[in-house]
Protein backbone atom coordinates (compact mmCIF):
# COMPACT_ATOMS: atom_id res chain seq x y z
CA UNK A 1 0.00 0.00 0.00
CA UNK A 2 2.68 2.28 1.08
CA UNK A 3 4.78 1.43 -2.16
CA UNK A 4 1.93 2.74 -4.47
CA UNK A 5 2.77 6.53 -3.19
CA UNK A 6 4.95 8.26 -5.40
CA UNK A 7 8.80 8.43 -4.20
CA UNK A 8 7.99 12.14 -3.47
CA UNK A 9 5.21 11.69 -1.11
CA UNK A 10 6.96 8.79 0.20
CA UNK A 11 10.23 10.93 0.99
CA UNK A 12 7.82 13.08 3.00
CA UNK A 13 6.29 10.44 4.61
CA UNK A 14 10.13 8.54 5.87
CA UNK A 15 11.73 11.69 7.15
CA UNK A 16 8.93 12.76 8.90
CA UNK A 17 8.22 9.42 10.64
CA UNK A 18 11.22 8.11 10.91
CA UNK A 19 12.96 11.54 12.78
CA UNK A 20 9.90 11.92 14.91
CA UNK A 21 10.66 9.75 17.75
CA UNK A 22 14.26 10.24 17.64
CA UNK A 23 13.74 14.42 17.80
CA UNK A 24 11.10 13.70 20.55
CA UNK A 25 13.53 11.88 22.80
CA UNK A 26 16.90 14.32 21.98
CA UNK A 27 14.24 17.47 22.84
CA UNK A 28 12.68 15.44 25.98
CA UNK A 29 16.00 14.27 27.47
CA UNK A 30 18.64 17.15 26.39
CA UNK A 31 16.91 20.40 25.60
CA UNK A 32 13.81 20.38 27.89
CA UNK A 33 16.24 19.75 30.71
CA UNK A 34 19.26 21.89 30.06
CA UNK A 35 15.97 24.78 29.78
CA UNK A 36 14.53 23.63 32.65
CA UNK A 37 17.87 23.65 34.42
CA UNK A 38 18.52 27.49 33.69
CA UNK A 39 13.98 28.30 34.69
CA UNK A 40 14.57 26.38 37.94
CA UNK A 41 18.19 28.14 38.72
CA UNK A 42 16.31 31.27 39.21
CA UNK A 43 14.08 29.92 41.61
CA UNK A 44 14.59 28.31 44.90
CA UNK A 45 12.27 25.55 44.31
CA UNK A 46 12.86 22.46 47.01
CA UNK A 47 12.04 19.89 44.25
CA UNK A 48 8.55 18.98 45.32
CA UNK A 49 5.93 21.38 46.53
CA UNK A 50 4.38 23.09 43.13
CA UNK A 51 5.36 26.61 43.68
CA UNK A 52 8.80 27.62 42.23
CA UNK A 53 9.19 30.49 44.15
CA UNK A 54 11.44 33.10 41.71
CA UNK A 55 14.57 34.66 42.89
CA UNK A 56 16.17 36.20 40.49
CA UNK A 57 19.92 35.97 40.60
CA UNK A 58 19.91 35.19 43.99
CA UNK A 59 21.26 31.67 43.61
CA UNK A 60 23.87 32.99 41.45
CA UNK A 61 25.23 35.62 44.24
CA UNK A 62 25.30 32.82 46.87
CA UNK A 63 26.99 30.38 44.43
CA UNK A 64 29.91 33.43 43.67
CA UNK A 65 29.97 34.94 47.36
CA UNK A 66 30.02 31.15 48.97
CA UNK A 67 33.82 30.99 48.66
CA UNK A 68 33.10 27.08 50.17
CA UNK A 69 31.37 26.12 46.87
CA UNK A 70 34.06 27.00 44.59
CA UNK A 71 36.79 26.04 46.36
CA UNK A 72 35.63 22.35 45.58
CA UNK A 73 37.16 23.09 42.53
CA UNK A 74 40.90 23.02 44.03
CA UNK A 75 39.74 18.99 43.95
CA UNK A 76 39.13 18.47 40.76
CA UNK A 77 42.47 20.75 40.40
CA UNK A 78 44.00 17.38 41.24
CA UNK A 79 42.33 15.16 38.24
CA UNK A 80 43.49 18.02 35.90
CA UNK A 81 47.33 17.31 37.01
CA UNK A 82 46.84 13.42 36.45
CA UNK A 83 44.97 14.47 33.43
CA UNK A 84 47.94 16.09 32.14
CA UNK A 85 50.29 13.65 33.01
CA UNK A 86 47.81 10.77 31.71
CA UNK A 87 48.24 12.12 28.46
CA UNK A 88 51.98 12.42 28.84
CA UNK A 89 52.08 8.82 29.68
CA UNK A 90 49.75 7.93 27.10
CA UNK A 91 51.87 9.70 24.38
CA UNK A 92 55.01 7.59 25.95
CA UNK A 93 53.50 4.20 25.09
CA UNK A 94 51.64 5.08 21.82
CA UNK A 95 54.95 6.16 20.20
CA UNK A 96 57.34 3.03 22.05
CA UNK A 97 54.37 0.85 20.77
CA UNK A 98 54.00 2.37 17.15
CA UNK A 99 57.64 1.46 16.83
CA UNK A 100 58.23 -2.32 15.37
CA UNK A 101 58.22 -4.14 18.59
CA UNK A 102 57.99 -8.01 19.46
CA UNK A 103 54.65 -8.47 20.84
CA UNK A 104 53.31 -4.67 20.70
CA UNK A 105 49.48 -6.31 20.27
CA UNK A 106 49.83 -8.02 23.52
CA UNK A 107 51.30 -5.02 25.07
CA UNK A 108 48.09 -2.37 23.59
CA UNK A 109 45.44 -5.27 24.57
CA UNK A 110 46.73 -5.08 27.90
CA UNK A 111 47.32 -1.56 28.74
CA UNK A 112 43.70 -0.64 27.15
CA UNK A 113 42.47 -3.36 29.59
CA UNK A 114 41.47 -1.07 32.61
CA UNK A 115 39.08 1.18 30.44
CA UNK A 116 36.21 -1.55 29.34
CA UNK A 117 36.82 -2.53 33.67
CA UNK A 118 33.74 -1.72 35.45
CA UNK A 119 34.55 1.86 37.10
CA UNK A 120 32.75 0.57 40.68
CA UNK A 121 34.42 -2.38 40.97
CA UNK A 122 37.52 -0.98 39.99
CA UNK A 123 36.62 2.14 42.83
CA UNK A 124 36.52 -0.88 45.16
CA UNK A 125 39.29 -2.32 44.31
CA UNK A 126 41.79 0.61 44.20
CA UNK A 127 39.52 1.05 48.11
CA UNK A 128 41.47 -2.05 49.16
CA UNK A 129 44.65 -0.98 47.29
CA UNK A 130 45.00 1.93 49.15
CA UNK A 131 43.77 0.34 52.62
CA UNK A 132 46.07 1.51 55.10
CA UNK A 133 46.71 -1.98 57.31
CA UNK A 134 45.93 -4.16 54.55
CA UNK A 135 46.81 -2.13 51.38
CA UNK A 136 48.66 -3.88 48.72
CA UNK A 137 50.20 -0.56 48.29
CA UNK A 138 51.23 -0.32 51.71
CA UNK A 139 52.54 -3.84 51.19
CA UNK A 140 53.92 -3.02 47.98
CA UNK A 141 55.99 -0.36 49.43
CA UNK A 142 56.76 -1.40 52.83
CA UNK A 143 58.21 -4.81 51.34
CA UNK A 144 60.44 -2.40 48.87
CA UNK A 145 62.23 -1.11 52.12
CA UNK A 146 60.32 2.12 52.28
CA UNK A 147 58.86 1.69 55.48
CA UNK A 148 57.86 5.26 56.45
CA UNK A 149 55.88 5.46 52.89
CA UNK A 150 54.33 1.89 53.80
CA UNK A 151 52.30 3.37 56.27
CA UNK A 152 50.52 6.28 54.27
CA UNK A 153 46.53 6.49 54.82
CA UNK A 154 46.27 7.58 51.10
CA UNK A 155 42.40 7.78 51.05
CA UNK A 156 42.90 9.64 54.62
CA UNK A 157 44.90 12.11 54.41
CA UNK A 158 43.49 15.80 53.04
CA UNK A 159 46.33 16.76 50.90
CA UNK A 160 46.53 13.02 49.48
CA UNK A 161 43.17 11.57 48.95
CA UNK A 162 42.71 13.92 45.46
CA UNK A 163 45.69 12.41 44.04
CA UNK A 164 45.08 9.01 45.17
CA UNK A 165 41.75 8.96 43.32
CA UNK A 166 43.06 10.98 40.44
CA UNK A 167 44.99 8.19 40.03
CA UNK A 168 42.97 5.97 40.28
CA UNK A 169 41.42 7.70 37.25
CA UNK A 170 44.81 7.70 35.27
CA UNK A 171 45.14 3.79 35.89
CA UNK A 172 41.67 3.22 33.97
CA UNK A 173 42.11 6.04 31.52
CA UNK A 174 45.59 5.77 30.20
CA UNK A 175 44.71 3.13 27.42
CA UNK A 176 42.11 5.10 25.74
CA UNK A 177 44.22 8.31 25.71
CA UNK A 178 46.90 5.39 23.92
CA UNK A 179 44.95 3.79 21.46
CA UNK A 180 43.62 7.53 20.14
CA UNK A 181 47.63 8.38 20.10
CA UNK A 182 48.62 5.32 18.37
CA UNK A 183 45.81 6.10 15.54
CA UNK A 184 46.78 9.04 15.08
CA UNK A 185 50.32 8.15 14.67
CA UNK A 186 49.12 5.78 12.09
CA UNK A 187 48.56 8.05 10.08
CA UNK A 188 51.43 10.06 9.38
CA UNK A 189 52.60 9.20 6.15
CA UNK A 190 55.55 6.97 6.41
CA UNK A 191 57.36 8.84 3.57
CA UNK A 192 58.25 11.64 5.86
CA UNK A 193 59.98 9.14 8.25
CA UNK A 194 61.64 7.72 5.11
CA UNK A 195 62.74 11.67 4.21
CA UNK A 196 63.88 12.19 7.61
CA UNK A 197 65.99 9.32 7.91
CA UNK A 198 67.88 10.28 4.74
CA UNK A 199 68.82 13.60 5.77
CA UNK A 200 70.03 11.95 8.88
CA UNK A 201 67.71 12.99 12.04
CA UNK A 202 67.95 11.30 14.80
CA UNK A 203 65.04 9.06 16.41
CA UNK A 204 64.55 12.16 19.22
CA UNK A 205 64.83 14.87 16.39
CA UNK A 206 62.27 13.07 14.26
CA UNK A 207 60.39 12.97 17.48
CA UNK A 208 60.55 17.06 18.20
CA UNK A 209 60.09 17.62 14.50
CA UNK A 210 57.79 15.18 12.92
CA UNK A 211 55.93 12.95 15.75
CA UNK A 212 54.76 15.72 18.37
CA UNK A 213 53.73 18.16 15.63
CA UNK A 214 51.65 15.75 13.62
CA UNK A 215 50.14 14.52 16.37
CA UNK A 216 49.07 18.20 17.71
CA UNK A 217 45.47 18.38 16.79
CA UNK A 218 44.96 14.98 18.59
CA UNK A 219 46.85 16.07 21.94
CA UNK A 220 44.78 19.20 21.45
CA UNK A 221 41.70 17.38 21.74
CA UNK A 222 42.58 14.89 24.41
CA UNK A 223 43.59 18.07 26.57
CA UNK A 224 40.17 19.54 26.35
CA UNK A 225 38.52 15.77 27.12
CA UNK A 226 40.93 15.90 30.41
CA UNK A 227 39.65 19.63 31.62
CA UNK A 228 35.93 18.84 30.76
CA UNK A 229 36.90 15.17 32.39
CA UNK A 230 38.16 16.38 35.63
CA UNK A 231 35.55 19.35 35.86
CA UNK A 232 32.54 16.48 35.56
CA UNK A 233 34.56 14.17 38.28
CA UNK A 234 31.70 12.08 39.88
CA UNK A 235 31.56 8.60 40.50
CA UNK A 236 35.31 7.89 41.96
CA UNK A 237 34.89 9.66 44.87
CA UNK A 238 31.46 9.33 45.32
CA UNK A 239 31.54 5.74 45.39
CA UNK A 240 35.19 5.26 47.48
CA UNK A 241 35.05 8.16 49.62
CA UNK A 242 31.96 9.27 49.88
CA UNK A 243 33.73 12.56 49.84
CA UNK A 244 35.87 12.14 52.68
CA UNK A 245 37.69 12.46 54.91
CA UNK A 246 35.55 15.56 55.58
CA UNK A 247 34.61 16.83 52.59
CA UNK A 248 38.46 16.87 51.12
CA UNK A 249 37.35 14.80 48.39
CA UNK A 250 34.23 16.66 47.43
CA UNK A 251 33.81 17.00 43.69
CA UNK A 252 31.89 19.66 42.23
CA UNK A 253 29.10 17.59 40.51
CA UNK A 254 29.05 15.71 44.12
CA UNK A 255 28.86 19.17 45.55
CA UNK A 256 25.33 19.69 42.91
CA UNK A 257 24.08 16.18 43.69
CA UNK A 258 24.41 16.45 47.64
CA UNK A 259 22.74 20.15 47.13
CA UNK A 260 19.87 18.51 45.20
CA UNK A 261 18.82 15.74 46.36
CA UNK A 262 19.99 15.39 49.94
CA UNK A 263 19.15 19.16 51.05
CA UNK A 264 16.36 19.39 48.51
CA UNK A 265 17.86 22.96 47.24
CA UNK A 266 17.25 22.20 43.70
CA UNK A 267 17.60 26.18 42.82
CA UNK A 268 20.65 26.07 43.71
CA UNK A 269 21.74 22.94 42.51
CA UNK A 270 20.92 24.25 39.36
CA UNK A 271 22.25 27.29 39.17
CA UNK A 272 25.40 25.22 40.14
CA UNK A 273 25.21 22.96 36.88
CA UNK A 274 24.19 25.95 34.65
CA UNK A 275 27.57 27.53 36.06
CA UNK A 276 28.96 24.09 35.63
CA UNK A 277 27.69 24.06 31.70
CA UNK A 278 28.35 27.65 31.02
CA UNK A 279 32.50 26.21 31.75
CA UNK A 280 32.34 23.16 29.64
CA UNK A 281 30.64 25.37 26.74
CA UNK A 282 33.72 27.78 27.28
CA UNK A 283 35.91 24.84 27.25
CA UNK A 284 34.35 23.42 23.97
CA UNK A 285 34.36 27.05 22.29
CA UNK A 286 38.20 28.01 23.15
CA UNK A 287 39.04 24.07 21.64
CA UNK A 288 36.63 24.95 18.81
CA UNK A 289 38.84 28.08 18.19
CA UNK A 290 42.02 26.52 18.82
CA UNK A 291 41.72 23.52 16.34
CA UNK A 292 40.29 25.58 13.35
CA UNK A 293 42.93 27.93 13.87
CA UNK A 294 45.42 24.75 13.58
CA UNK A 295 43.51 23.57 11.00
CA UNK A 296 44.22 26.80 8.43
CA UNK A 297 47.73 26.89 9.27
CA UNK B 1 78.14 1.03 18.30
CA UNK B 2 75.33 1.63 16.50
CA UNK B 3 73.63 -1.20 17.11
CA UNK B 4 74.59 -0.95 21.00
CA UNK B 5 72.51 1.82 21.21
CA UNK B 6 69.96 0.24 19.87
CA UNK B 7 69.77 -2.40 22.13
CA UNK B 8 69.84 0.20 25.45
CA UNK B 9 66.52 2.00 23.75
CA UNK B 10 64.62 -0.92 23.02
CA UNK B 11 65.66 -2.57 26.64
CA UNK B 12 64.49 0.71 27.58
CA UNK B 13 61.10 0.22 25.88
CA UNK B 14 60.40 -2.80 27.20
CA UNK B 15 61.02 -2.25 30.84
CA UNK B 16 58.90 0.71 30.78
CA UNK B 17 56.39 -1.29 28.87
CA UNK B 18 56.46 -4.12 31.56
CA UNK B 19 56.53 -1.68 34.37
CA UNK B 20 53.49 -0.46 32.83
CA UNK B 21 51.87 -3.62 32.78
CA UNK B 22 52.43 -4.28 36.28
CA UNK B 23 50.57 -1.45 37.67
CA UNK B 24 48.03 -2.28 34.78
CA UNK B 25 47.49 -6.00 36.49
CA UNK B 26 48.45 -5.57 39.85
CA UNK B 27 45.44 -4.39 41.46
CA UNK B 28 43.22 -7.34 39.61
CA UNK B 29 45.84 -9.55 40.57
CA UNK B 30 45.33 -8.56 44.40
CA UNK B 31 41.55 -9.18 43.51
CA UNK B 32 41.76 -12.32 42.17
CA UNK B 33 44.10 -13.98 45.12
CA UNK B 34 42.28 -12.76 48.08
CA UNK B 35 38.43 -13.95 46.09
CA UNK B 36 39.58 -17.23 47.34
CA UNK B 37 40.30 -17.06 50.56
CA UNK B 38 38.28 -17.74 53.84
CA UNK B 39 37.40 -14.73 55.85
CA UNK B 40 39.90 -16.94 58.85
CA UNK B 41 42.33 -17.34 56.37
CA UNK B 42 42.15 -13.28 55.04
CA UNK B 43 42.33 -12.61 58.46
CA UNK B 44 45.66 -14.79 59.23
CA UNK B 45 47.64 -13.68 56.08
CA UNK B 46 49.38 -10.69 54.23
CA UNK B 47 46.79 -9.69 51.72
CA UNK B 48 49.95 -10.72 49.06
CA UNK B 49 49.90 -13.95 49.79
CA UNK B 50 48.54 -16.74 47.43
CA UNK B 51 44.69 -18.64 48.76
CA UNK B 52 45.87 -22.37 50.05
CA UNK B 53 42.95 -23.22 47.72
CA UNK B 54 42.05 -21.81 44.27
CA UNK B 55 38.83 -24.07 44.05
CA UNK B 56 37.33 -22.42 47.22
CA UNK B 57 34.13 -20.78 45.81
CA UNK B 58 32.55 -20.47 48.57
CA UNK B 59 33.04 -16.31 48.53
CA UNK B 60 31.26 -16.20 45.38
CA UNK B 61 28.18 -18.79 46.00
CA UNK B 62 27.69 -15.80 49.00
CA UNK B 63 27.92 -13.02 46.78
CA UNK B 64 25.48 -14.45 44.50
CA UNK B 65 23.44 -15.98 47.08
CA UNK B 66 22.93 -12.48 49.63
CA UNK B 67 24.10 -9.90 47.48
CA UNK B 68 21.39 -10.36 44.72
CA UNK B 69 24.23 -10.22 42.13
CA UNK B 70 22.10 -12.56 39.59
CA UNK B 71 19.22 -10.43 39.66
CA UNK B 72 21.56 -7.71 38.82
CA UNK B 73 22.85 -9.31 36.02
CA UNK B 74 19.23 -10.18 35.03
CA UNK B 75 18.29 -6.11 35.25
CA UNK B 76 21.47 -4.82 33.30
CA UNK B 77 20.39 -7.80 31.01
CA UNK B 78 17.44 -6.49 30.04
CA UNK B 79 18.04 -3.04 30.27
CA UNK B 80 20.84 -3.23 27.11
CA UNK B 81 18.72 -5.62 25.00
CA UNK B 82 15.67 -3.41 24.92
CA UNK B 83 17.62 0.21 24.81
CA UNK B 84 20.12 -1.16 22.17
CA UNK B 85 17.45 -2.80 20.56
CA UNK B 86 15.97 0.53 20.44
CA UNK B 87 18.74 2.61 20.23
CA UNK B 88 20.19 1.01 16.50
CA UNK B 89 16.85 1.27 15.23
CA UNK B 90 16.37 4.78 15.97
CA UNK B 91 20.28 5.72 15.20
CA UNK B 92 19.89 3.63 11.50
CA UNK B 93 16.63 5.65 10.67
CA UNK B 94 18.14 9.17 11.17
CA UNK B 95 20.87 8.03 9.56
CA UNK B 96 18.99 7.01 6.59
CA UNK B 97 16.98 9.96 6.12
CA UNK B 98 20.07 12.44 7.09
CA UNK B 99 22.47 10.23 4.92
CA UNK B 100 20.11 9.50 1.40
CA UNK B 101 17.71 12.77 1.22
CA UNK B 102 17.93 16.22 0.80
CA UNK B 103 15.15 18.55 2.85
CA UNK B 104 15.24 22.05 4.53
CA UNK B 105 15.54 21.12 7.79
CA UNK B 106 18.33 18.77 7.51
CA UNK B 107 21.00 21.15 8.80
CA UNK B 108 19.20 22.06 11.69
CA UNK B 109 18.46 18.03 12.42
CA UNK B 110 21.93 17.58 11.97
CA UNK B 111 22.72 20.59 14.31
CA UNK B 112 20.72 19.70 16.99
CA UNK B 113 22.88 16.32 17.48
CA UNK B 114 26.01 18.41 17.45
CA UNK B 115 25.12 21.09 19.86
CA UNK B 116 23.48 18.15 22.18
CA UNK B 117 26.86 17.10 22.50
CA UNK B 118 28.17 19.90 24.20
CA UNK B 119 25.52 20.02 26.86
CA UNK B 120 26.91 16.86 29.01
CA UNK B 121 24.16 15.30 30.70
CA UNK B 122 25.62 14.95 33.98
CA UNK B 123 24.77 18.65 34.29
CA UNK B 124 21.38 18.39 33.44
CA UNK B 125 20.40 15.24 35.57
CA UNK B 126 18.80 17.90 38.36
CA UNK B 127 16.27 18.99 35.79
CA UNK B 128 15.81 15.63 33.89
CA UNK B 129 15.05 14.24 37.23
CA UNK B 130 11.51 16.05 37.53
CA UNK B 131 11.11 14.90 33.89
CA UNK B 132 11.49 11.19 34.85
CA UNK B 133 9.44 11.43 37.42
CA UNK B 134 6.86 13.25 35.76
CA UNK B 135 6.59 10.86 33.15
CA UNK B 136 5.94 8.04 35.92
CA UNK B 137 9.22 6.45 35.33
CA UNK B 138 10.99 6.90 38.67
CA UNK B 139 12.11 3.46 40.55
CA UNK B 140 10.73 1.39 36.71
CA UNK B 141 13.42 0.02 34.07
CA UNK B 142 11.80 2.46 31.58
CA UNK B 143 14.25 5.56 33.14
CA UNK B 144 17.47 4.14 32.26
CA UNK B 145 15.79 2.65 29.38
CA UNK B 146 14.79 6.13 27.44
CA UNK B 147 17.87 7.32 28.92
CA UNK B 148 20.05 5.54 27.27
CA UNK B 149 17.60 5.14 24.11
CA UNK B 150 18.65 8.70 22.56
CA UNK B 151 21.15 8.42 19.42
CA UNK B 152 24.75 10.12 19.69
CA UNK B 153 26.41 12.34 17.16
CA UNK B 154 29.38 9.89 16.89
CA UNK B 155 27.05 7.31 16.40
CA UNK B 156 24.78 8.81 13.91
CA UNK B 157 28.43 10.34 11.98
CA UNK B 158 29.43 6.69 12.10
CA UNK B 159 26.81 5.63 10.71
CA UNK B 160 26.39 8.46 7.57
CA UNK B 161 30.12 7.37 7.10
CA UNK B 162 28.61 3.59 5.99
CA UNK B 163 25.78 5.35 4.02
CA UNK B 164 27.98 7.21 2.08
CA UNK B 165 29.81 3.69 0.95
CA UNK B 166 26.72 2.59 0.05
CA UNK B 167 26.24 3.27 -3.55
CA UNK B 168 23.30 5.08 -4.54
CA UNK B 169 22.68 2.47 -7.24
CA UNK B 170 21.59 -0.13 -5.16
CA UNK B 171 18.55 2.50 -3.92
CA UNK B 172 17.82 3.37 -8.01
CA UNK B 173 17.95 -0.38 -9.00
CA UNK B 174 15.51 -1.28 -6.16
CA UNK B 175 13.33 1.81 -6.55
CA UNK B 176 13.18 0.52 -10.80
CA UNK B 177 11.78 -3.11 -9.51
CA UNK B 178 10.06 -0.88 -7.56
CA UNK B 179 10.36 -1.79 -3.73
CA UNK B 180 9.24 1.12 -1.11
CA UNK B 181 11.72 3.25 0.57
CA UNK B 182 10.77 1.86 3.92
CA UNK B 183 11.62 -1.16 2.00
CA UNK B 184 15.05 0.07 0.28
CA UNK B 185 15.81 1.11 4.16
CA UNK B 186 14.79 -2.59 5.79
CA UNK B 187 16.23 -4.97 2.85
CA UNK B 188 19.15 -2.63 1.83
CA UNK B 189 20.61 0.23 4.19
CA UNK B 190 19.58 -1.85 7.46
CA UNK B 191 21.40 -4.94 7.00
CA UNK B 192 24.66 -2.80 5.29
CA UNK B 193 25.13 -0.98 8.05
CA UNK B 194 25.69 -4.18 10.14
CA UNK B 195 29.81 -3.67 10.85
CA UNK B 196 28.83 -0.30 12.44
CA UNK B 197 26.37 -1.81 14.13
CA UNK B 198 28.12 -4.29 15.86
CA UNK B 199 30.75 -2.16 16.81
CA UNK B 200 28.33 0.55 18.46
CA UNK B 201 26.31 -2.87 20.50
CA UNK B 202 29.60 -3.57 22.08
CA UNK B 203 30.92 -0.15 23.04
CA UNK B 204 27.36 0.72 24.40
CA UNK B 205 26.82 -2.47 25.93
CA UNK B 206 29.96 -2.03 27.86
CA UNK B 207 29.65 1.70 28.43
CA UNK B 208 25.77 0.58 30.09
CA UNK B 209 27.26 -2.13 32.06
CA UNK B 210 29.87 -0.06 33.66
CA UNK B 211 27.29 3.14 34.14
CA UNK B 212 26.09 3.69 38.02
CA UNK B 213 25.30 7.53 38.01
CA UNK B 214 21.90 6.60 36.17
CA UNK B 215 20.31 3.57 37.82
CA UNK B 216 21.71 4.62 41.39
CA UNK B 217 19.79 7.98 40.62
CA UNK B 218 16.75 6.60 38.83
CA UNK B 219 16.57 2.88 40.40
CA UNK B 220 16.66 3.19 43.88
CA UNK B 221 14.36 0.19 44.62
CA UNK B 222 16.42 -2.74 46.03
CA UNK B 223 14.50 -5.35 43.31
CA UNK B 224 15.87 -3.32 40.27
CA UNK B 225 19.70 -2.97 41.44
CA UNK B 226 21.89 -3.48 38.56
CA UNK B 227 25.35 -4.79 38.94
CA UNK B 228 27.09 -1.55 40.28
CA UNK B 229 24.36 -0.87 42.63
CA UNK B 230 24.21 -4.09 43.37
CA UNK B 231 28.25 -4.06 44.38
CA UNK B 232 27.48 -0.61 46.21
CA UNK B 233 24.96 -2.24 48.39
CA UNK B 234 27.05 -5.23 48.97
CA UNK B 235 30.11 -3.22 49.54
CA UNK B 236 27.92 -1.27 52.16
CA UNK B 237 26.62 -4.23 54.06
CA UNK B 238 30.31 -6.05 54.56
CA UNK B 239 32.45 -3.16 54.18
CA UNK B 240 35.02 -5.10 56.48
CA UNK B 241 34.66 -8.54 54.46
CA UNK B 242 37.13 -7.92 51.54
CA UNK B 243 37.95 -11.42 50.52
CA UNK B 244 33.80 -11.20 49.54
CA UNK B 245 33.95 -8.00 48.21
CA UNK B 246 36.94 -9.00 46.00
CA UNK B 247 34.58 -11.71 45.44
CA UNK B 248 32.05 -9.65 43.59
CA UNK B 249 34.66 -7.13 42.28
CA UNK B 250 35.91 -10.23 40.40
CA UNK B 251 32.19 -11.51 39.32
CA UNK B 252 31.44 -7.87 38.00
CA UNK B 253 34.70 -7.55 36.59
CA UNK B 254 34.43 -10.76 34.38
CA UNK B 255 31.83 -10.02 31.63
CA UNK B 256 33.32 -7.12 29.99
CA UNK B 257 36.78 -8.42 30.34
CA UNK B 258 35.90 -11.42 28.52
CA UNK B 259 34.22 -9.43 25.75
CA UNK B 260 36.92 -7.23 25.43
CA UNK B 261 39.67 -10.27 24.77
CA UNK B 262 37.20 -11.55 22.03
CA UNK B 263 35.97 -8.48 20.54
CA UNK B 264 39.57 -6.09 21.19
CA UNK B 265 39.24 -5.26 16.93
CA UNK B 266 35.59 -3.86 16.95
CA UNK B 267 36.53 -1.92 19.93
CA UNK B 268 39.55 -0.42 19.33
CA UNK B 269 37.71 0.35 15.86
CA UNK B 270 35.03 2.01 17.79
CA UNK B 271 37.05 3.77 20.03
CA UNK B 272 39.44 5.67 17.42
CA UNK B 273 37.04 6.00 14.63
CA UNK B 274 34.75 7.78 17.46
CA UNK B 275 37.59 10.03 18.43
CA UNK B 276 39.71 10.76 16.14
CA UNK B 277 36.80 11.72 13.67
Amino acid sequence: MFGTLSYRKQKTIIIVSFLLIPLILLATFTYYPAIKLIYYSFTNWDGYSPEKPWVGLDNYREVFSNSDIFKVFEHNFAYFAMGIVQNIIAIYFAVVLNSRLRGRNVFRILLFLPYIMNGVAVAFMFGYVFDTTNGSLNLFLSSLGLKHLGETSWLGTEGLVNYALASTGLWRFMGYNMVIYIASLQAIPKDIYEAAKIDGAGSLQTLWKITLPNMKPVIQLNLFLTVTGALEVFDLPFVLTKGGPAGASQTYVQRVVETAFAYNNYGLASAMSVILLFFVVIVLAVQQLVLSRGGNK
Amino acid sequence: MHSSKFRIQDLIKYLTLLIGVFVVLFPPYVVIINAFKSRDEFNSSSSMSLPHNFLNFDNFNVVFERGGLLSGFGNILIIIVVSLALNILFGTMVAYVLGRFDFKLKPIVFGAYLVATIIPSITTQVATFGIIKSLGLYNTMGAPIVLYIGADVIQIILYLQFIRNIPYDLDENAMVEGASLFKIYRSIIFPLLTPATATLIILKTISIYNDMYIPYLYMPKQSLGVVTTVLMRFQGVNTADWNLICAAILVILLPTVILYFFLQRYIFEGVTSGAVK
